[in-house]
């Protein structure tokens, strides 16, 4: 994608030690400004309705969040890697039709859940061979796998719903309960995010991913398996969907040919509000999950103080827009403090 | 370190003036909202209505609903497929695949034209959107009713309308006052704010709530669920945060008042705060058995699709025109008299609680 | 249809063999000749299709699509990208119906609707131009903000008594003919386009910049600025639709048009237009926009279902960036192994 080759051209060569420690801050800096903005907002709504915050209100908030975090965790692996997959509406709802049938026929929750990630993990193996075979942009494939999935989720499905009543009762309310104000999904939603966090951070081809997205042809050169790595993304990503689509059915104990329409633009804002950025290599999934937590509760915000919901996509809109200038603003200014460092480095050693 | 932008300004500036211009030089005189001609006008009744005319045999009807593989559509233009076999007719439907896609709809009804389909029976999307393609329609000799959801008057024959928006917006009302012991703040959560429909009903419930039996009920916040799952759940939510003294909440939408279940079923307001409105059996049953909701009210949607069909093929056989004070049969269904504005009025609606929800399966 | 862009932009590394087998697959010309087979076949087979009434419906719908695609392949050929056209036409229709509800004269209402149409191609185009952000992410965002505006200016209303003289021009056609009203101003627009791209100094800039941004400004284009002015009328053209589409349909609301960037870049991308930048004729976006109308006309007649249409649409659509690159890679495939043969004497296992 061409529209996102340009900004990372000033990222420096290895840098050294020092920098390297400026870069991480400044980016654990962009996840603490989230984090900031999230607490301002929830303890100004909670001083104006302290209802807001009740047991059930953290409670709510959290499972609100759940959904999203899984989908932006998966999306944020994969705009990591300079590549984008919009098709993740589509797979939610169609892994999530597939969990509801099996379950509706009586079969077992676990292996339904496990339907459902094995069916976003196959999506993701058409996307990733697409992308990485045929050297195609991202956008545009995943886009027309955004229709064909949904196409061929429409035909599946047809007119039938999956209801609450079709539904196992362990299963939907696993989808509400939890140990005091942590609901399950909430819980293994983290789990789930930590575990990627921890490959992107700790595992030599978690590395490559950043590497790949900062400049997939230098990672080319350097010896990374370009089409593997991609292949796992998109894996990761289409998996992590189908999860978040049999959580869909524990969650709201409905299902039919519209679920996850149009919820690819709410995911890649998440992503891109949580530092993850477009021209790829960099941000991190936690930042990610902090965009989507911070999204969904300005949603349950809104209503909670009484503000008309017609604000909801302005404000999203205008959020998004400000996150991606941040992110540039401060992209220059770190590039011009490496670039002061190295100078000073530089004449340090020459005097 | 910005270069000027005085010349891109300077070429913006010259494009709009220029568009200003080609624009204002088409027209002398302005026309405003005022001065432009109301072309609301009744439903054009052509030729004498003779109400014992045969019933045609070998129509097409055609079938245009707000959304395809939309559970309540699927059953009701059910209803009027099979009023339409024992008619001898043909039924047909097509649809756009998402319930706001105003100019998909625009163009099956223009390709209905060209398949010189015989009838339409459509529920429109929006009010005006379908007036120029449902008249051209009518021009070339279809037949146009509108089910569920109404054009403007002028742009159809016939409305069928589920049970008169009167009825609909004042029996929720009464359901929820029950429930709630005729006390307390209660909430509306509606479907998108353009939805035609519910805006009608929901000015009936205003006006109902007038009457001095319900001057201890507040209507307390009108919220919007755009009839997405997650978006009315969390304005679910919000009501109940921001109300936290909310004893009822009316959702005249089946998804709206499915989300809303599924949200008070799993949470502490579960048989607190009471929750009423518009759904089918189908979604509504597991809600109603776990005490989440008490009772609920809908129509029949099959019984809706085959008066649809009824009223289409009596308009294409000629035994009605759509003039107001006409009366026809409509098979098992019984007899019905078009009113005001070319209405069809189905009936009143049905109640459905713990006691006969079993008996229903749609 | 001037073609600009194998003569001008054919990268000189390529071999003279190369240029020439990549000459005979041109992807706009194949998408022209797959639409005149189309129509063809549709006017011998498909019923009613052929007549005069049933050929306005299908340009009066795909004029809205044809309209932005024009700007767009400026645009997508200078290496940008737009996806806040559709919620763009959505506000200026928005602001067309709540001004009209207010008592201006329509008159007065549209040249301010093109306007608004100006100040938000402006927006994009400085966040992308001056910031330097990705346009992809910058519209995304913009995409958002100016639907929510729209919700907020028009709320639940649906404006539709606009002066029948208006409506008719936006719906009806011109005698007995095939041709719209509205498609004369198009064809003009289109002339307009056509000149611009492939006959000017400044199409030739556009070329350059999609190719290579960095050379183009080099060779001394004023890259930001051509930019700026490509984002600016995208702007217009796409408020202009969305006064088109408010006549067309007889309604304004909040949400018209909603959807319709997908549409317009599904065509673009069909129309052979690479999302890379620098290659491109305006002749295969407008045969892209027609194949796409036309298919979705004669699946219509033939009582093809919805779902099934999505399905078609997103198969053409990864064909569509595939099948040239898939082409491009197995031609250079055989050149290299032409190459090989001509210096290396092939051995026994190879041949």
């Amino acid at each position: 994608m061409t529209v996102t080759a340009d900004p990372v051209r000033q990222q420096p060569a290895p840098p050294p030690d020092a920098s390297r420690r400026l870069v991480d801050r400044v980016f654990k800096a962009r996840e603490l400004a989230v984090a900031l903005v999230l607490v301002l907002i929830l303890g100004a709504t909670q001083l104006s309705n302290t209802e807001f915050l009740s047991e059930q209100g953290v409670k709510d908030l959290l499972l609100n969040a759940t959904i999203l975090v899984l989908v932006a965790t998966g999306q944020a692996v994969v705009v990591i890697t300079r590549n984008v997959d919009l098709s993740v509406g589509s797979v939610l709802g169609i892994s999530a039709f597939a969990a509801g049938i099996h379950l509706r026929d009586g079969g077992s929750p676990l292996v339904a859940v496990l339907l459902a990630v094995g069916l976003g993990a196959l999506f993701g193996v058409l996307n990733g061979a697409l992308v990485s075979l045929g050297k195609v942009p991202a956008l545009v494939v995943t886009l027309g796998t955004l229709y064909i999935v949904r196409g061929i989720d429409s035909i599946w499905v047809g007119s039938r719903q999956i209801t609450a009543d079709a539904l196992p009762a362990g299963f939907v309310d696993f989808g509400h309960d939890g140990i005091w104000v942590l609901p399950y999904l909430a819980l293994l939603a983290t789990a789930v995010l930590a575990g990627v966090a921890y490959y992107l951070r700790s595992y030599h081809s978690g590395r490559d991913l950043y590497a790949l997205g900062s400049s997939p042809e230098a990672a080319r050169l350097a010896g990374i398996p370009v089409r593997a790595r991609i292949m796992t993304a998109y894996v990761l990503c289409g998996a992590l969907a189908g999860l978040a689509g049999a959580l869909y059915l524990a969650r709201f104990g409905n299902v039919d040919s519209a679920t996850g329409n149009g919820y690819e633009l709410t995911v890649v804002s998440a992503v891109v509000v949580g530092g993850v950025a477009f021209t790829g290599g960099s941000g991190t999934v936690y930042g990610a999950a902090l965009g989507a937590l911070l999204l969904t509760s300005i949603n349950s915000v809104l209503p909670a103080i009484g503000v008309s919901s017609v604000w909801v996509t302005a404000i999203n809109g205008f959020l998004l827009l400000l996150a991606i200038a941040a992110d540039r603003i401060l992209a220059l200014r770190v590039a011009a403090a490496l670039r002061k460092k190295a100078a000073r480095t530089r004449s340090a050693r020459h005097a | 370190m910005y270069g000027p932008t005085a010349k891109s300004a300077r070429l913006t500036a010259a494009l709009a003036v220029t568009a200003v211009l080609a624009l204002g030089a088409t027209a002398c005189s302005g026309t405003t909202k005022d001065s432009a001609n109301k072309a609301a006008g009744p439903a054009a009744a052509t030729g004498k209505a003779d109400p014992n005319k045969a019933i045609k045999k070998g129509l097409t009807v055609a079938f245009l609903p707000k959304q395809v593989n939309n559970p309540y559509f699927t059953t009701s233009d059910g209803g009027g497929k099979k009023a339409l076999e024992q008619l001898g007719s043909t039924y047909k439907e097509v649809g756009t695949s998402s319930g706001t896609d105003t100019s998909g709809q625009v163009s099956y009804v223009n390709t209905l034209t060209q398949q010189q389909v015989d009838a339409i029976a459509v529920s429109a999307q929006d009010p005006g959107a379908l007036c120029t393609a449902l008249k051209q329609a009518m021009k070339n000799g279809v037949s146009v009713v509108t089910y569920d959801s109404d054009t403007q008057t002028g742009c159809r024959q016939a409305f069928v309308s589920q049970a008169s928006a009167e009825d609909l917006g004042r029996t929720q009302i009464q359901l929820l006052a029950k429930q709630i012991g005729g006390k307390g703040e209660i909430a509306i959560l509606s479907a998108a704010q353009t939805a035609t429909n519910q805006n009608t009903w929901i000015d009936f419930m205003k006006d109902e709530l007038k009457k001095p039996e319900y001057k201890d009920i507040k209507l307390v916040k009108t919220a919007y669920g755009d009839d997405d799952a997650q978006k009315s759940f969390q304005q679910t939510q919000g009501l109940l945060q921001e109300h936290p003294g909310l004893k009822g909440i009316v959702s005249p939408t089946t998804v709206g008042i499915k989300a809303a279940a599924q949200y008070l079923s799993g949470s502490k307001y579960r048989g607190k705060v009471k929750l009423t409105g518009l759904g089918t059996p189908n979604d509504m049953r597991a809600y109603v058995k776990n005490g989440t909701v008490e009772a609920f009210e809908l129509w029949d949607p099959a019984k809706l699709g085959a008066l649809a069909a009824h009223t289409a093929v009596a308009l294409e056989s000629g035994r009605i025109t759509g003039a107001e004070g006409e009366t026809f049969t409509a098979g098992d269904l019984g007899s019905f008299t078009i009113g005001k504005d070319g209405v069809v009025l189905l009936g009143k609606p049905t109640v459905f609680d713990k006691a006969n929800i079993d008996q229903f399966k749609f | 249809m001037p073609d600009a862009t194998t003569t001008t932009m054919a990268p000189a590394v390529r071999p003279p063999a190369l240029a020439r087998l990549g000459g005979a697959v041109r992807w706009d010309t194949a998408v022209g000749v797959l639409l005149l087979t189309l129509l063809v076949c549709s006017f011998s087979f498909v019923d009613n299709f052929g007549n005069a009434l049933n050929l306005s419906f299908l340009i009066g719908n795909t004029l809205p699509i044809a309209l932005i695609a024009l700007p767009m392949t400026l645009l997508v050929v200078s290496g940008e990208v737009d996806l806040s056209v559709g919620s763009t036409a959505g506000l200026s229709g928005a602001v067309m119906g709540a001004l009209w509800n207010a008592g201006m004269t329509i008159e007065a209402i549209i040249p301010l609707c093109l306007l608004l149409g100006v100040v938000c191609g402006l927006i994009n185009g400085l966040l992308v131009t001056r910031l330097g952000l990705p346009s992809l992410a910058v519209t995304i965002g913009t995409m958002a903000a100016y639907r929510g505006i729209a919700q907020i200016v028009l709320g639940s209303d649906s404006v539709t008594d606009f002066p029948t003289q208006y409506l008719d021009f936006g719906s009806g056609r011109i005698g007995d003919t095939f041709v719209p009203y509205a498609a004369v101003p198009f064809t003009v627009l289109l002339a307009v386009a056509v000149v611009v791209l492939h006959a000017t100094p400044t199409g030739r800039s556009l070329f350059a910049t999609g190719a290579g941004e960095e050379a183009a400004r080099f060779s001394g284009i004023r890259v930001k600025r051509l930019k700026l002015s490509m984002f600016v009328t995208t702007g217009l053209i796409s408020a202009l639709t969305g006064v088109f589409w408010a006549l067309h349909y007889a309604s304004a609301r909040y949400d018209n048009a909603t959807g319709l960037e997908l549409s317009v870049i599904a065509a673009v991308l069909l129309g052979g237009i690479d999302f890379d930048g620098g290659k491109g004729t305006l002749g295969g976006a407008v045969a892209g926009v027609l194949l796409l109308g036309t298919l979705q006309n004669v699946m219509s007649l033939t009582n093809v279902s919805a779902q099934s249409q999505i399905v078609v649409t997103g198969v053409l659509l990864v064909i569509s960036v595939l099948a040239p690159r898939v082409g491009r890679q197995v031609s250079e495939a055989r050149a290299r192994r032409r190459t090989r043969a001509a210096v290396v004497p092939p051995s026994p296992r190879t041949s």
